[in-house]
């Protein structure tokens, strides 16, 4: 039996937001952009009449209002986003618990048991899209199919607020004519690869023999033909599964380019203060510190070192993350945005391998950072700082804080 | 129309449902609701907000009074 499998896809959803809350944004070209003081300023969501003025997702600010001289541009609100997000997946959960979230908008339901109980894939997707109008005033597109892949581009071929049926018997007539990167997983690198060998369509992709591409793109070529004839067995996610958390992370654009040592210091400190604090509130420690650096130019590069035990303290990461930073960076650029993130992670209450010497040392520290994210909890996070972040000189906000305050 | 919020009292049932029993509006005027004939999660596309919308009839007239998270709102006409 086929299963069923819906996509759906929440249309310019940040944007659609923010009109439904404005009734008088309704008629303008709209984009929700970042702010542009503190460098975050590109387009991140537009609605349908800032898109017919080719405004898109990703430009900068100023490219998108010289596209659009009228254009409205919004903050946006996180919290209203996730909110929304929410609620819509409130109204699957009336359907399946079978729902995997692909972003924010965008979620797969796996409703092949439900149709017993609501009725065939499109009569689900279409109660779905009108609850969702209904309730809480945005649209919504829906791919109706047997696999993930194809749900995902039912979704994205009638837009705004329609549902698409690729259905075995019509999947050829209707998706082997698209160009080959509609399809998911097909991005512009892949998309190229396959020009060169004179593969444009997925129907050319789903014709081409599977060894042949397997011969240019190694295993992933087999991947995606199969991906094209509709293979796909990809299981929808439980709603109750848990994936184990591989890794915390937190990255920071400054408002202004980093370009000394000290800066990198403070940017430092701030990052593993926010990153430390995560990975405790999960009960987690880590060994491997990585950094990612993007320069001024926009290029970047990532570098990683190990250190000698599992740890959940903000100073040893800062340390060790420091110390990278000495060892790849050589100021020919200045820096635009700088990452720390913390992998290879175990439990905090795991086994570890003790040392003789230092243990009395980072048990304080790791007592200190406890007590001080209580204070934190009770008193805000800027009730205690390290001295180094007071002569921050606009480095110093914390990432986690910031965002919250931008909502 | 406009979202106007207001205040309401509301009685909280046993079993955890609220039922809004006054609207005070913004002059101070004071109206009872004489009967809520439906309780369902909806939109106001004119008011731009959402949330549990429950149809109210008060002097034997039909109004819409949502509760948006912890804030009560009407459409109003002005």
């Amino acid at each position: 039996m086929n299963r069923i499998i819906l996509h759906s896809d929440l249309n310019n959803f940040y944007a659609s937001v923010e009109c439904f809350y404005d009734p008088k944004l309704r008629n303008c070209p709209v984009a929700v952009c970042g702010s542009q003081s503190t460098r975050h300023g590109i387009v991140l969501a537009k609605n349908r009449i800032a898109k017919e003025y080719g405004v898109k997702s990703g430009e900068a600010v100023w490219e998108a209002r010289s596209r659009c001289p009228g254009l409205v541009v919004v903050r946006p609100n996180y919290m209203r986003y996730l909110r929304f997000s929410m609620m819509v997946r409130k109204i699957y959960e009336n359907y399946t618990n079978l729902i995997e979230a692909f972003g924010i908008d965008e979620n797969w339901l796996d409703v092949t048991e439900s149709t017993m109980l609501f009725g065939s894939g499109e009569k689900i997707a279409d109660e779905l899209r009108k609850r969702i109008e209904y309730e809480l005033g945005i649209t919504a597109s829906v791919g109706v199919s047997f696999n993930k892949i194809f749900a995902k581009l039912g979704s994205d071929m009638k837009k705004p607020d329609a549902t698409t049926v690729i259905s075995p018997e019509n999947y050829k007539e209707k998706i082997w004519g698209l160009p080959a990167g509609d399809m998911i997983y097909v991005g512009p690198s892949t998309r190229r690869k396959l020009a060169d060998i004179g593969i444009s369509t997925i129907g050319e992709l789903a014709c081409a023999p599977p060894r042949f591409l397997e011969k240019h793109f190694g295993q992933w070529g087999r991947t995606l033909w199969m991906f094209a004839n509709g293979y796909d067995e990809t299981p929808v996610t439980r709603l109750d599964f848990q994936p184990g958390i591989k890794g915390v992370g937190n990255s920071l654009t400054t408002p202004r380019d980093l370009c000394g040592d000290n800066d990198v210091k403070i940017l430092t400190y701030v990052l593993a203060d926010s990153v430390a604090e995560r990975l405790r509130r999960h009960h987690l420690k880590g060994r491997t510190v990585q950094i990612y650096i993007r320069s001024g130019d926009l290029t970047f590069i990532e570098r990683q070192g190990k250190l000698p035990y599992y740890c959940h303290t903000s100073s040893e990461i800062a340390e060790k993350a420091l110390e990278i930073f000495a060892a790849s960076w050589d100021w020919s650029k200045t820096i635009r945005t700088l990452g720390i993130r913390v992998t290879n992670v175990v439990m905090d209450n795991e086994c570890g391998q003790l040392s003789l010497f230092d243990d009395e040392r980072r048990l304080r520290r790791e007592q200190l950072e406890s007590s001080i994210d209580r204070i934190r909890s009770r008193f805000g996070h800027y009730s205690v700082q390290r001295a180094v972040l007071l002569k921050g000189n606009g480095l110093s906000a914390s990432p986690v804080e910031e965002n919250a305050s931008e909502i | 129309m406009a979202k106007v919020f207001v205040e309401v009292i509301a009685k909280f049932t046993k079993d955890g449902r609220k039922v809004p029993l006054i609207i005070k509006w913004e002059d101070g005027r004071c109206f009872d609701i004489d009967k809520v004939t439906d309780v369902r999660r909806a939109a106001s596309l004119k008011a731009g907000g959402q949330g549990i919308r429950y149809r109210c009839r008060i002097n034997g007239r039909e109004t819409y009074l949502w509760l948006e998270e912890d804030k009560w709102f009407v459409d109003s006409k002005k």
